[in-house]
């Protein structure tokens, strides 16, 4: 028994409303399995490698290289083989980000002929288009100034001077949103790290230079573990209510150098070895700033943590990326007097904070999280 | 310098060529004692006997089909049309013995005619009388169709289109006849396989030739003053085509538009419009407009027959339009 569905353009965030296809990585014919990755695509954020849902044959292909497509417009079919009675596949795409919220801002999966032919259908000059492709400008966003509102190559090269523009908006965005809908609440703890330090030096100095692992890695870890510990941290706020996650996939903001951040996800941090988290730490970073990220890791993330490292400053207070309900931020680690047992030493200290959504929880749970988060970093042997 | 107009320089060009070169001359109704319909013939009968200058019967067939002939024994004939619309009767001649016997005898005989006649409306002559049908005889593989626009063209290219050892078309604007310019004394030759910038600019190429020229022209300059800077280019040949200049141009303003006074259906304007299309698409940042005559037989009323040809306002129009709200 088989049954052809529609592969539809994913949301891969609550602030997207359309992809730019920039290439199809199957063809008609070719057997794909749920996660294999089918196309790669272009948000404002990033070039994405989007993962198929479903598992069958590719019957067609229907969006073209270089269109927008809207988030819900059919991108190919798939012949899917043996149980049909799943949930329509446009429930399906919109799993990922389940808010009210999302739902107001991206356009429902109708997969309707209308739809196609909006996102084929960009009207700008072949000059255009051509420049738009050089300089990786998406028409879909663009107003055109030429005949019947046709978006013209002078409305490109605009665009084009003001590069990474769409991150930016993105970014002020999704902000804008948290701020105007998040009531944030702020903790901070300073966490002495002189232990998990010295731990860190001893376990470096046996390995490679390229085994080697930075205090990020045990932050990240140690984060997860807390997140097991005070469940109201990780997930999302979703329809008036909190929401918490079965999994602990960590948001790590990762700015680029060209300006603006990614928040790819870790997955499940808490079933990892540091050394593991480490690894995975180091090649979501460096994905990112190639700009070649997968859909599910740019959506997963049910719990963020910003690390300022060596150059940051002391401390920093997140600002929530909805739908989760956290941001841990991480400042620089110094070196600080502290009193120990009667007398002042010196000690390495780090300033871990919390921003949390008053709506999902209170500050005395903030509290027992950051608590968490300094315990776990005081026996990292056990991480 | 010496100041000429368009008809003074088409006789200074008749009459270099039947002075320099022995094998040419010029046939056709009232081209003698009449001194040309146009006058552009006048005087040269006296000056030049009835030899070189020889009036013919009012048959178009007869006196091309003589001029084919006397090009494959050897001479170097010119043979003159009233208008184009009279040329149709011609059209067996030119189409079926001038176009084709170089091909037809593999090479053996060739027909190194000029045809000179006049084209185009303006002057209230009516629908027998006022066509543009050049972009007819562009189709024809075996034809070189020229048509001047400018006093130094008038002057020059019909040296240059004699010396072409293929029958040669050259069709005289009859609007243009009344056109003054300044030239240097002597008839030069002047190139017939190129388009010519006569003026250029950066934001839309106005693509025209012959009698629309200088209200093409006229059109930039109102363009000017709302800081639109159009290139305006004279086809000057238009078979063969110069398409290099024609796509240069456009992919440097990526606009077009094609001002042809022949109809618009079927037409040059369509042809440069294909072109444009399959050489400079990706460059293309408007769609090519054109300003063609209605599709109506030319009016004899001043007022429709101004209403139905291209005008400086109608281009201005079509330009802005590929401008849109740039510039």
């Amino acid at each position: 028994m088989s049954e052809l569905r529609d592969f539809v353009m994913p949301s891969l965030g609550a602030d997207m409303d359309a992809g730019t296809l920039l290439e199809w990585r199957v063809k008609p014919g070719d057997r794909v399995s749920k996660g294999d990755i089918v196309a790669v695509i272009e948000t404002d954020k990033a070039a994405v490698e989007i993962e198929c849902f479903m598992t069958g044959a590719v019957e067609r292909l229907i969006a073209e290289k270089g269109t927008k497509i809207s988030v819900g417009t059919p991108m190919m079919q798939v012949r899917v083989e043996g149980d049909t009675s799943a949930k329509p596949v446009g429930q399906q795409v919109l799993q990922p980000t389940p808010t009210p919220v999302v739902a107001k801002e991206v356009a429902p999966p109708t997969p309707t002929p209308a739809a196609t032919i909006e996102a084929g259908g960009v009207r700008a000059s072949p000059a255009a288009k051509r420049r738009a492709r050089a300089l990786n400008v998406s028409l879909a966003t663009l107003k055109g100034s030429g005949q019947d509102g046709a978006i013209t190559i002078e409305d490109v090269e605009k665009a084009g001077r003001a590069p990474r523009r769409d991150m930016r908006g993105a970014i002020a965005a999704l902000m804008e949103r948290s701020k105007r809908e998040i009531p944030h609440y702020y903790l901070a703890h300073d966490i002495d790290m002189t232990n998990a330090l010295a731990w860190l030096e001893a376990l470096n100095e046996r390995v490679d230079v390229s085994e080697r692992m930075i205090p990020a890695a045990l932050f990240l870890k140690a984060v997860a573990v807390a997140a097991r510990a005070v469940t109201a941290m990780n997930g999302s706020y979703a329809g008036d209510r909190f929401e918490p996650s079965a999994n602990v996939h960590l948001g790590v903001a990762v700015s680029l150098r060209e300006g603006g951040l990614l928040v790819p996800a870790i997955h499940d941090v808490d079933k990892k070895t540091p050394r593991e988290v480490m690894s995975a730490l180091s090649d979501v970073v460096e994905r990112a700033r190639r700009g070649m990220l997968r859909g599910s890791e740019l959506t997963d993330a049910t719990l963020t943590v910003t690390n300022l490292g060596e150059a940051g400053a002391d401390t920093v207070y997140g600002v929530i990326f909805p739908p989760q309900v956290a941001i841990v931020g991480l400042g620089r680690v110094t070196e600080r007097p502290a009193a120990v047992e009667g007398k002042v030493a010196v000690r390495s200290f780090v300033t871990a904070t919390v921003a949390a959504d008053h709506r999902a929880s209170d500050g005395h749970l903030g509290a027992r999280f950051l608590a968490a988060i300094e315990r776990a970093l005081q026996a990292p042997e056990a991480l | 310098m010496t100041k000429l107009n368009y008809r003074e320089a088409l006789r200074d060009g008749l009459r270099d060529a039947l002075v320099r070169e022995p094998r040419a001359f010029l046939m056709g109704l009232d081209v003698g004692r009449y001194g040309g319909t146009y006058a552009v013939s006048r005087g040269l009968l006296e000056e030049l006997g009835p030899e070189r200058v020889r009036d013919t019967p009012l048959s178009e067939s007869a006196f091309v089909g003589a001029g084919i002939g006397a090009a494959i024994g050897g001479l170097l004939p010119i043979v003159e049309i009233m208008t184009v619309n009279f040329s149709l009767l011609a059209l067996d001649q030119i189409m079926n013995n001038a176009a084709t016997l170089r091909h037809m005898t593999g090479g053996q005989l060739a027909v190194p005619l000029v045809i000179r006649m006049t084209t185009g409306a303006g002057r209230q002559l009516a629908a027998q009388h006022s066509h543009s049908l050049e972009g007819w005889y562009a189709h024809i593989p075996g034809l070189r169709i020229l048509a001047p626009a400018t006093v130094e063209d008038a002057r020059g290219m019909l040296w240059t289109a004699l010396m072409d050892p293929d029958p040669v078309l050259i069709f005289e604007h009859a609007a243009l006849f009344g056109l003054e310019a300044e030239l240097e004394g002597a008839v030069t030759p002047v190139d017939i396989d190129h388009a010519k910038i006569r003026r250029a600019g950066k934001h839309v190429s106005l693509v025209t030739y012959g009698g629309t020229l200088h209200k093409t022209l006229a059109a930039a300059e109102t363009l000017a003053k709302d800081g639109i800077d159009a290139e305006v280019i004279d086809l000057r040949s238009l078979r063969p085509l110069d398409t290099e200049t024609i796509i240069a141009s456009v992919k440097k303003t990526r606009r077009a538009v094609i001002i042809d006074e022949g109809w618009r259906s079927g037409s040059l304007s369509a042809e440069i419009s294909a072109r444009v299309m399959e050489q400079a698409f990706y460059d293309l940042d408007a769609p090519v407009e054109r300003v063609c005559t209605a599709e109506v037989p030319i009016p004899y009323a001043k007022q429709l027959e101004e209403a139905a040809l291209p005008q400086p306002e109608t281009i201005v129009q079509a330009a802005r339009k590929t401008v849109g709200t740039h510039v």
